[in-house]
């Protein structure tokens, strides 16, 4: 277990080291959510007014939990990015011959994964309450938002590892993003649930995103609901990547 | 246009300066022959591949004035590319055409088309020993197999003179051969004046009727390549004592026939003659009464790196014992 | 131009249109993510057709005029990072050697180009139609929105031709598409610009030449021949081609220094 936790800082020192002195990766890691939270809070506000439309904490908190989930997936496709890239360049061969302990390799990147959305996390904040964000919950509930959200960092960082792990190239990137960004945008991003219709609304209805975006919406609006059931799912989807992840890893260890 | 400038190449006073950059190329003058090989020696960064995109009409020169095929490669940039063929150091293809599509491309470039376009197509495949790949694509070709389609595109068009930059690099040593055969038949049959750049003492060797060894963008000696080394004229003996411990001894030794010299195998100690027909048996001699004790004697003619080492202070990279002539004479670990 | 330029004009634009289609990534991609993008915005946004003043009960509609800009932008990044490998490769220095024209080769480069957008049009057309958009301009419509295609996928192209020869890295092209995304989603894409309620970003729509491109091939489906608004969108079509296409002229100029 020390050997795992000691890899696993090395790995993800290297990994943040990369990301905090590249501007080439930790620019659009920050401005892509920013500018989706600016693009939808600004283009669609107008959209609140449809019949139907009750959030109380306004348009602009709607769309910041929308965005700070995806910022949180995202930073995890990021760094199944990142693992193909060390694979193309020959470094996780490297890293597999130095670690006495390969699954600290993928403990480092996946700790890695939630540093840098915890930073993007933080700026995108930051960034909302400069626009004036209403926000109807209380500390609990913020803090129950932003859990939901690392939850989310987890399964998308061990999905995309996974992914990375098989395939160990980058040009698995498309393989890594696309599900994801169906997932997040067959959910209800710009208008609740309930005034969805026809097809998408179905397919709304079963997609896990849902649940999470909803309740990280009730959080932020102080009137939490099926937040255990979000928290399930959550937790679902890391056990099932998770597992996804380690035998992506072994199969790593067998490809050599 | 006088016959006998329709192929050559002539340079004077070239020079290329890069902004915020050194002196590429800093001053050349050469003249290439009707249906001479010349080889372009020298080592990365001495300014081959500078001189070539000058001479090729691809950069133009800071400095001075040069003739390709009778005509400025200033003012006449359009006629000199129709005289020339060049493969450039890049073997540039497109991965996702074939072979036969690359052909089709660059001849319609140069305005061959129709049947004309398909019979000359199909002659160069055959030439360069392509015609069952000319339908694949070209990102499953070999290095080798590379190489020969650049050379075939450079010669769609009948080119008087052709220039090669670094054309064997990467290859091996098959793939090498089958090109200097060919390019050595352009020459000799069909009398192209080849300009060919290398870092390879061995190339400019074989195949180059006429060197000019380039370094920090001069040339520093221009000749046969018989002729440079003759200039030389000592050989180098190497010594590799069987006690390291007598290294000193050996080389107290060898001093006394000519200077140390370097750039030979690990634990070796060589001295280049000072005499023209240094005499082995000698220096045998001369070790044996010196209770010398060598694992390996060898003896080594005068190469183009020797030459280079003589008017540079330098070895050519790469250069080393396996693209020499070497004369070598095993010796038993035992007393020589 | 001569014929023996059109002959070498169109076997470049050829010679751009057969590596696009041997790389499956390149066809897939620019056909499928914008036919994804305008199925989660046709779904998602719909009830937005129920505010007052929206010109069109059909969302699909009105969304489908964004895959024809955005599919033009897809295509001028993947034609031009292609064409920043011929610079880094040394391609291009094989065909300037050539008696080819400088001028030959970018004709030739934006040609297949073109021909790829336009193709691309065709797909997303006939999925907008196959899915119950009816164009309010007809048949005549349908080929003045392939020619405003054209017209978009050249602007941009020459724009993308001017950032391959200018820097000559695969990376510097690829690096437009966060650039042009950003104009993208900051425009009259997903709402008509009367409808925008944030006045900021109803300014920059307006000031952004995208909103006009979109406006055009959407008048074009759920207006009909609004002639101010298409007029409107190949004007900044053409603007924006002379510009680019002046700035590609300059950097190839520079970029082919042969004499």
């Amino acid at each position: 277990m020390t050997d795992a936790i000691s890899v696993a800082r090395g790995v993800s020192w290297r990994v943040l080291h990369t990301f905090f002195t590249n501007k080439a990766f930790l620019l659009p890691s920050v401005a892509f959510p920013l500018f989706f939270f600016t693009a939808f809070v600004g283009g669609l506000s107008r959209i609140t007014q449809v019949p139907g439309f009750d959030f109380p904490a306004g348009y602009t908190a709607f769309q910041f939990v929308f965005v700070l989930l995806q910022s949180a997936a995202f930073a995890g496709v990021f760094t199944g990015f990142g693992i193909a890239r060390d694979f193309e360049s020959g470094f996780m061969r490297r890293l597999m011959l130095a670690a006495p302990n390969r699954s600290g390799i993928l403990l480092g990147y996946v700790f890695s994964a939630l540093i840098r959305w915890a930073t993007v996390a933080a700026v995108v904040t930051i960034v909302a309450l400069l626009a004036q964000m209403k926000i109807g919950g209380n500390g609990v509930d913020l803090f129950g938002l932003y859990a939901l959200a690392l939850l989310l960092n987890l399964a998308g960082t061990l999905w995309a590892t996974g992914v990375a792990m098989r395939l160990r190239t980058q040009q698995a990137a498309p393989v890594m993003q696309m599900p994801v960004f169906l997932l997040l945008f067959f959910a209800p991003v710009y208008v609740p649930l309930n005034l969805l219709q026809g097809w998408i609304h179905g397919v709304a209805s079963v997609n896990p995103i849902t649940a999470l975006l909803e309740a990280g919406r009730g959080f932020i609006s102080g009137s939490p609901e099926l937040a255990l059931a979000a928290f399930a799912i959550g937790v679902g989807l890391i056990v099932g990547f998770g597992a996804w992840a380690v035998r992506g890893l072994r199969r790593a260890e067998a490809a050599g | 246009m006088e016959a006998s400038r329709e192929n050559s190449i002539e340079a004077h006073g070239l020079v290329r300066e890069f902004k915020k950059g050194p002196r590429a190329v800093d001053g050349i003058d050469l003249r290439v022959d009707p249906g001479e090989i010349y080889g372009f020696l020298g080592p990365n960064g001495a300014g081959k591949s500078t001189t070539v995109h000058m001479l090729t009409t691809l950069l133009p020169p800071t400095a001075g004035t040069a003739t390709v095929a009778g005509y400025d490669v200033v003012t006449e940039g359009p006629k000199v590319r129709k005289a020339i063929g060049a493969a450039l150091q890049e073997a540039a293809l497109d991965p996702f055409l074939t072979g036969r599509e690359h052909l089709r491309l660059q001849t319609t470039m140069h305005g061959i088309t129709g049947e004309e376009r398909r019979e000359r197509s199909d002659e160069l495949l055959t030439r360069v020993g392509l015609t069952e790949a000319a339908d694949r694509k070209v990102k499953g070709y070999s290095g080798g197999m590379k190489r020969r389609l650049d050379l075939a595109l450079a010669l769609v068009h009948r080119p008087r003179i052709l220039f090669l930059d670094e054309p064997t690099t990467g290859l091996d040593v098959q793939s090498r051969t089958a090109l200097w055969v060919e390019v050595g038949r352009l020459a000799k049959e069909e009398g192209v004046t080849v300009f060919l750049t290398t870092q390879y003492l061995e190339e400019a060797d074989v195949l180059a009727d006429r060197v000019g060894i380039i370094d920090h963008g001069r040339i520093v000696a221009e000749g046969t390549p018989e002729k440079l080394k003759a200039e030389i004229a000592c050989s180098t003996v190497e010594a590799v004592p069987a006690d390291p411990d007598q290294r000193g001894a050996v080389v107290s030794v060898l001093e006394r026939f000519g200077e140390q010299t370097t750039g030979y195998g690990p634990g070796s100690i060589a001295v280049q003659l000072t005499s023209p027909n240094g005499n082995l048996a000698e220096i045998v001699r001369a070790l044996d009464a010196g209770g010398v004790v060598l694992s390996q004697l060898q003896i080594h003619e005068p190469t183009l790196d020797d030459v280079f080492l003589a008017k540079t202070g330098r070895h050519l990279e790469g250069s080393g014992g396996d693209e020499e002539e070497d004369v070598e004479q095993e010796l038993e670990p035992a007393r020589a | 131009m001569s014929a023996t330029a059109l002959v070498q004009t169109a076997a470049l634009g050829k010679r751009a249109v057969v590596r696009t289609a041997r790389q499956p990534a390149n066809v897939v991609f620019p056909l499928v993510f914008p036919m994804l993008l305008l199925a989660v915005n046709a779904g998602g946004l719909k009830a937005e057709t129920r505010l007052p003043g929206f010109p069109t009960n059909s969302f699909l509609a009105f969304a489908l005029a964004v895959p024809f800009v955005q599919g033009a932008l897809i295509a001028t990044i993947n034609a031009n990072v292609e064409f920043a490998r011929d610079i880094q490769t040394g391609f291009l220095n094989r065909l300037a050697l050539t008696p080819v024209r400088g001028i030959v080769l970018l004709v030739g480069q934006l040609g297949g180009l073109l021909t790829i957008a336009v193709a691309q049009a065709i797909f997303y057309l006939a999925v907008g139609v196959a899915f119950g958009v009816h164009l309010q301009s007809g048949f005549g419509g349908a080929v003045m929105l392939l020619l405003l295609e054209a017209c978009i996928a050249l602007a941009f192209a020459s724009l993308g031709s001017w950032a391959a020869l200018r820097t000559g890295s695969t990376e510097a092209v690829q690096g437009l598409f966060p650039v042009f995304f950003v104009f993208l989603f900051l425009s009259s894409m997903n709402i008509p610009r009367n409808l925008i309620q944030a006045d900021w970003f109803r300014w920059v729509a307006t000031v952004n030449p995208v909103s006009y491109l979109i406006e055009a091939v959407r008048a074009l489906v759920i207006t009909g021949w609004d002639w101010q608004t298409i007029g409107l969108g190949f004007a900044v079509a053409g603007g924006l081609s002379i510009f680019g296409f002046a700035l590609a002229t300059h950097a190839l100029w520079n970029r082919l220094e042969r004499t």
